[in-house]
């Protein structure tokens, strides 16, 4: 409809483009549009995800594990245990020496729901006496009770009499 | 815009209601008839006239509708409502100059005529035009309607400031070239006619 006094077509309001009363008018994604749209998309995505994760990962190095002298290596008898702390003090770990005289470390933190965990020489096994679990003191694996997953085994060297912690080992160990 | 048009001549029609009955004959609406055949004065005359959708150029219904459901298609047919758009809100039903949208609560949905749609996007007359016994409803070109009718045939309408031109002609006398609704309608409360046979009187009667 238009006005007889001003013969000035009504301005259609913005929303009536994507609303059109017209059939012709009306504009349809096609496949094809849609296809390469989320196509791009994807790949444009995942190139910014690559490029972030770049400039993210330069120049951070991982932090070198500090080297610690934790024990001294006489003041653990076979069967024998020591506290201590690392990398940080708010870790503590444990250090024992195995029936064949081997000196090994873990985190004494259990899997469980981080209760301190005792080394048990008679069977070379940390306990843990909240709820029972008990590690392996060879390499840390889950024997019995609910942990599930190994104690953190912590690297440790012999230099002279001083036993020194040099980094978080491997499950592989 | 094919060149056949649609043509309502209101002083042949007989009344006969044959535009109605084949109307719902259609495909495209079948069962409901879209034509409506009105009665002009029924104490005093037996004229009829039918109302068929106009096709405004620029409709108000389908401008009014808040669901997008009515649609006008490059031919300048304006459709019926779409089925899965249609809310059913008979905004369309009270903005119609010409009174044609319908909305039917057995399915919540408009219908309208829409110019048999299946039959005129393939050239064939609408149901109403091939039926019409005196040709009041006629389907064919402008040039045919001049050589053959005494009126001539117009498709303005003005109400007040506003003209609405439509895709429909209706034939006139002559020297009319628009049809001024203004100067037949009247606004506001009307006189009370006292007539029994006057249904408007009696609906405005408190």
């Amino acid at each position: 409809m238009s006005d007889q006094a001003d013969k000035a077509p009504r301005e259609k309001p913005r929303w009536r483009e994507d609303f059109p009363v017209r059939w012709a008018q009306e504009r349809y994604v096609s496949r094809r549009e849609l296809a390469k749209f989320l196509t791009l998309g994807s790949a444009l995505l995942a190139t910014a995800g690559g490029v972030i994760a770049a400039i993210g990962n330069r120049g951070r190095r991982e932090p070198k594990a500090p080297e610690v002298r934790v024990a001294d290596a006489s003041s653990v008898p076979v069967g024998g245990s020591a506290l201590f702390r690392y990398p940080t003090s708010e870790d503590p770990c444990i250090l024992v020496r195995g029936q064949d005289g081997s000196l090994r470390a873990f985190s004494q933190v259990c899997t469980h729901l981080s209760c301190a965990v005792v080394y048990q020489p008679a069977r070379d096994e940390l306990f843990c006496p909240c709820h029972h679990g008990v590690f392996s003191a060879r390499d840390g694996r889950p024997l019995a009770g609910p942990p599930v997953r190994r104690l953190p085994m912590i690297q440790v060297e012999q230099r002279g009499d001083d036993v020194v912690a040099i980094g978080i080992g491997s499950d592989d160990s | 815009m094919s060149e056949l048009s649609f043509f309502i001549d209101y002083s042949r029609c007989i009344g006969c209601k044959s535009c109605v009955q084949a109307c719902e004959e259609c495909d495209t609406h079948r069962g409901v008839s879209m034509i409506q055949l009105e009665t002009i004065d029924r104490h005093g005359s037996v004229q009829t006239a039918p109302q068929v959708c106009m096709h405004c150029e620029d409709p108000i219904c389908a401008e009014v509708c808040p669901a997008d459901a009515i649609k006008k298609t490059d031919d300048g047919v304006v459709q019926s409502s779409l089925k899965p758009r249609c809310i059913g809100c008979s905004n369309c039903v009270l903005s119609c100059p010409f009174g044609v949208p319908k909305y039917l609560v057995s399915i919540d949905q408009m219908m309208k005529c829409d110019l048999c749609y299946d039959r005129t996007s393939v050239g064939k007359k609408p149901m109403c035009a091939t039926v019409c016994p005196s040709q009041a409803l006629t389907f064919t070109t402008l040039d045919e309607i001049r050589r053959t009718r005494a009126g001539e045939p117009v498709n303005e309408w003005r109400f007040g400031a506003e003209i609405v031109k439509t895709m429909v002609y209706v034939i006139v006398p002559k020297d009319v070239r628009a049809v001024e609704i203004t100067g037949l309608v009247q606004l506001g409360k009307r006189p009370s006619t006292h007539d029994p046979n006057d249904i408007a009187d009696l609906l405005e009667q408190p």
